[in-house]
């Protein structure tokens, strides 16, 4: 679905991605893991056109993504929750959501925010509330229901446990699973390793820029070296 | 009593129109994050293509006021796309820089082509005003338009953001472009919507602040602009509703200053007024402050 071919992207003259490949198949979960710095995230934003990649390519459902500007990137099935969520704080929890289905059909919005309130009970519950007054936990889910709401057929998730509760670390792991079994591909970008790569079925180590290791999430969780460096021993 | 009531009309009608002009500065800073000290010399040219399609071309008012929007708005896009867009990597100094440029660019560009000397703008309104209290208090047309056309674009205003979905991207590029970009909003139109708004209804308030104060020259625009962005940073910037509430406030300061203190001293009264304001509450009025949660 997703082939990433040997990119290179530099923030002014600091080379950060270094000739990265990976791929996601259809209907996998792939995680990329690694250090703070190691340029996960700067992989997806490059994935999704907010940065854009000096040598390389990238396809995307066979079509090369190099000229797309990234809000058409979204058209193509293609949703990216960023870190920090990012989700629109001055507005309420349902407008976030429309937002989310901005390249959509307006017959199919209403569909749309049916089935994310069906996963998120609790925006529901918040609809008419302003995002910035949800708590965290809740806001991460607004910001992956947001990312729902455009049917995308490749979901990319960026830290989405970041700065959460470990009980609420687990229910969003839990609706990672659940909208794997429904269908959905998922490239998750993730520094709790060990949660990853237990929800994975492929893994990429990330350092410095660079894929140092790669395999199926089994693997990489009883990789010494990873373990070493990533899973605290 | 009735003349305290008279300065109130005229000061509510005056702080329409700097409410007016207000709005597509506050528009243009929530989005696109910068100040367009152009937008006063915007109105001055809305104020001249009225005048000339009414007293050159013999259009009726109604027809040189949609010519003047029209003109105006396509003004507003062409300086965006010429002068801001591509500084939108730049300090906010340099594109600071470049809208105070762009407003001389304009004013003398004005005289260029329409000289310096002062052009009377035509009273268009119904010369006979609505008399209350057996003829005490007299109400003239044009502030009763005026209050309504502000009513009326606050309104509309208001829908547009609230229900619409390209009202909606609007608040949506102004809290986080790159957050609105991955929802799949082309941000450059966004900016450009706003900016052909913002410079629409400057062609409203140039023909209706021309209709009270007729002197119509290439720097028409700029005291009225100042004052209105005064009006925007007042109400706090970035606020539609904060616009309305700074412009109207700034009329009333101005007229009753200049009523019952000091006519020389009105314009220095506003500008204390609007300092005092910032050094209580430095987000104005009714600025943002919303409490986030992490």
């Amino acid at each position: 679905m997703l082939k990433v071919n040997d990119i290179n992207v530099y923030y002014g003259a600091i080379h950060a991605i270094k000739g990265v490949s990976f791929e996601v198949n259809d209907g996998e979960i792939v995680t990329l893991i690694g250090a703070n710095g190691a340029g996960k995230s700067t992989i997806l934003n490059t994935v999704c056109g907010l940065l854009h990649t000096r040598t390389g390519s990238i396809e995307f459902l066979d079509k090369n993504l190099a000229s797309v500007p990234a809000h058409k990137v979204v058209k193509l099935g293609m949703a990216h929750v960023p870190e920090g969520r990012r989700i629109f704080q001055q507005m309420t929890v349902e407008e976030n959501l429309e937002m989310g289905a901005y390249t959509q059909s307006r017959a199919s919005v209403d569909p749309n925010l049916e089935r994310v309130y069906e996963q998120f009970p609790r925006l529901k519950e918040r609809r008419k509330q302003v995002a910035g007054t949800l708590s965290g936990g809740e806001q991460q889910m607004l910001a992956m229901g947001r990312g729902l709401m455009s049917n995308p057929k490749l979901l990319m998730l960026d830290e989405p446990s970041m700065g959460l509760a470990p009980i609420l670390v687990e229910q969003i792991f839990d609706i990672i699973r659940q909208l794997h079994k429904a269908g959905t591909t998922i490239l998750l970008v993730e520094q709790n390793a060990r949660m990853a790569l237990s929800v994975a079925d492929r893994g990429y180590v990330l350092e410095t820029g660079k894929i140092v290791a790669t395999g199926t999430g089994d693997e990489l969780l009883h990789d010494e070296a990873v373990k070493k460096a990533y899973l605290g021993g | 009593m009735l003349i305290f009531l008279n300065h109130l009309i005229n000061g509510i009608s005056l702080g329409s129109v700097y409410a007016i002009i207000a709005l597509g500065y506050t528009m243009v800073y929530g989005i696109a994050k910068m100040l367009n000290f152009a937008h006063g010399d915007v109105i001055m040219v809305g104020a001249y293509i009225c005048f000339f399609a009414i007293s050159s071309f013999n259009l009726p008012p109604a027809v040189g006021i949609l010519l003047a929007m029209l003109v105006c708005t396509l003004l507003g896009i062409v300086i965006e796309r010429l002068a801001y867009k591509p500084l939108r990597q730049a300090t906010s100094l340099a594109v600071l820089i470049t809208a105070i440029g762009v407003s001389y660019l304009l004013q003398n560009g004005a005289q260029l082509l329409w000289t310096s000397n002062i052009k009377m703008f035509p009273s268009f309104f119904p010369g006979q005003p609505v008399e209350l209290f057996g003829g005490e208090l007299k109400i003239t047309v044009a502030s009763i338009v005026t209050v309504a056309v502000c009513v009326v674009i606050m309104l509309a205003l208001t829908w547009f953001t609230g229900q619409t979905k390209v009202g909606k991207a609007m608040r949506a590029c102004s809290e986080d472009k790159g957050a609105a970009q991955l929802m799949g909003i082309d941000v450059n139109t966004t900016i450009s919507v706003t900016f052909a708004i913002g410079s629409a209804l400057a062609a409203v308030a140039g023909v209706l602040f021309c209709s009270v104060y007729p002197n119509l020259t290439p720097t028409t625009g700029s005291m009225p602009g100042i004052k209105a962005f005064t009006a925007a940073v007042f109400g706090g910037i970035g606020s539609i509703p904060g616009a309305l509430l700074g412009g109207v406030l700034l009329g009333l300061i101005e007229i009753f200053a200049s009523a019952y203190i000091s006519t020389q001293l009105s314009n220095a009264i506003v500008f204390a007024v609007l300092i005092i304001v910032l050094l209580v509450r430095p987000t104005g009025l009714l600025g943002k402050q919303i409490r986030e949660k992490v």
